[in-house]
């Protein structure tokens, strides 16, 4: 899937770059993209190691276990398969919060250790429906207060940052359950794939 | 409002910390424990990243996304939106830098709290980079095979756009 659309994406900007005559900006744009990811990671070193030198201290303390036991209800209809699995719980919902919190900074380095520690469980070459339900609601955005957004509006001359909430709570809950009823629907016809 | 955010970090740290500390962790310990996996993973995923990104600032430097921006412009003036959301309904997914300056520009040309602005403000608050948020996380566990992950996270996006359009033009 991700080959298929790599390849469009740079198939067509080739073309696109062609009819439009910008194959300067293209040729450009390879090398900026390049370079920005390697600044992007680097970035994303500091803050990863940062994030998950916090977990760890909140794993051991026993805080993410006591996060996982408060989520417990929603996170056991969500991902079934690791009811019994309390670490992997309580990064689930470290990334969870993070998420909410509007912490995007923190929500990586979490989500990312936590779907470390679901493939180490799952021993087939495919994703399992928890590590695939798990990425679907990181693409979508559930915050409790969009604070970037209302920052970028008052300096922009808003009247009322914060007026667009109801707005965001709405399309972003409807995104978010638009992803996981896929989610669950697909799993069941996967589930006779996989046996 | 921006003491919010400035002030949700550190809460939640000391909050760790604190928590730690009298639960009698060795915090410092178990920081740099934590700390060195992060090397790996980030290192790890860095590949994918130069992939993505190239692939990404290639088809915002080619005009690609003008081009199916006026092809789709029938379709926003059917909903009864400005065109000049169409971009950024296309960026959302794939770049978070690329979005956001967008959006910026857009609150700046029609003003923040114009139907424009709001529409533009949800949408762009409302989703995460799906592409980027994909290509990471399985880009770190190492998956190759994907199953329904782009469909059900682009439906997800598709409903944002939607959303976004209704809640403004009801909501006000």
């Amino acid at each position: 899937m991700i080959n298929t659309i790599w390849f469009f994406m740079i198939a067509l900007s080739v073309v696109s770059a062609v009819a439009t005559d910008r194959l300067d900006q293209l040729s450009q744009a390879v090398m900026d993209g390049a370079a920005q990811a390697v600044e992007l990671s680097l970035f994303l070193l500091g803050s990863m190691c940062a994030w998950l030198g916090f977990l760890r201290i909140a794993e051991n303390s026993g805080l993410t276990r006591l996060l996982a036991e408060s989520l417990s209800p929603v996170i056991d209809r969500l991902f079934p398969d690791y009811k019994d699995d309390a670490p992997l719980k309580g990064k689930i919902c470290m990334n969870i919060s993070a998420n909410l919190l509007g912490l995007g900074n923190a929500a990586t380095p979490l989500g990312l250790s936590a779907i470390k520690a679901m493939a180490e469980k799952s021993a087939e070459d495919l994703p399992s429906r928890g590590m695939v339900l798990f990425v679907v609601m990181n693409t979508a955005s559930l915050q409790i207060l969009p604070i970037n957004m209302a920052a970028m509006r008052a300096s922009c001359g808003s009247a009322e940052p914060f007026c667009i909430l109801p707005q965001v709570w709405i399309t972003s809950l409807a995104a978010l359950a638009v992803g996981v009823i896929f989610c669950k629907l697909a799993e069941r016809r996967t589930a006779r794939l996989r046996h | 409002m921006e003491h919010i955010g400035a002030a949700a970090l550190p809460i939640i740290i000391g909050l760790i910390l604190l928590f730690g500390f009298f639960q009698g962790v060795d915090v410092f310990d178990a920081f740099v424990s934590g700390a060195k996996e992060g090397i790996a993973t980030s290192f790890g995923i860095l590949p994918t990243l130069i992939g993505l990104i190239v692939a990404v600032s290639m088809v915002r430097a080619s005009g690609l996304l003008e081009l199916v921006c006026s092809l789709a412009e029938p379709a926003a003036k059917a909903a009864g939106v400005s065109s000049q959301l169409l971009p950024l309904a296309l960026l959302r997914p794939i770049s978070g830098s690329g979005s956001s300056a967008y959006t910026l520009s857009l609150l700046q040309a029609f003003g923040p709290d114009s139907e424009t602005g709001k529409i533009a403000s949800v949408l762009a608050s409302s989703t995460e980079t799906t592409f980027y948020a994909i290509t990471v996380y399985f880009g770190a566990c190492q998956c190759k095979k994907l199953l329904y992950t782009v469909p059900a996270a682009l439906l997800g996006d598709m409903a944002a756009v939607v959303f976004s359009v209704l809640t403004v033009k009801f909501l006000g």
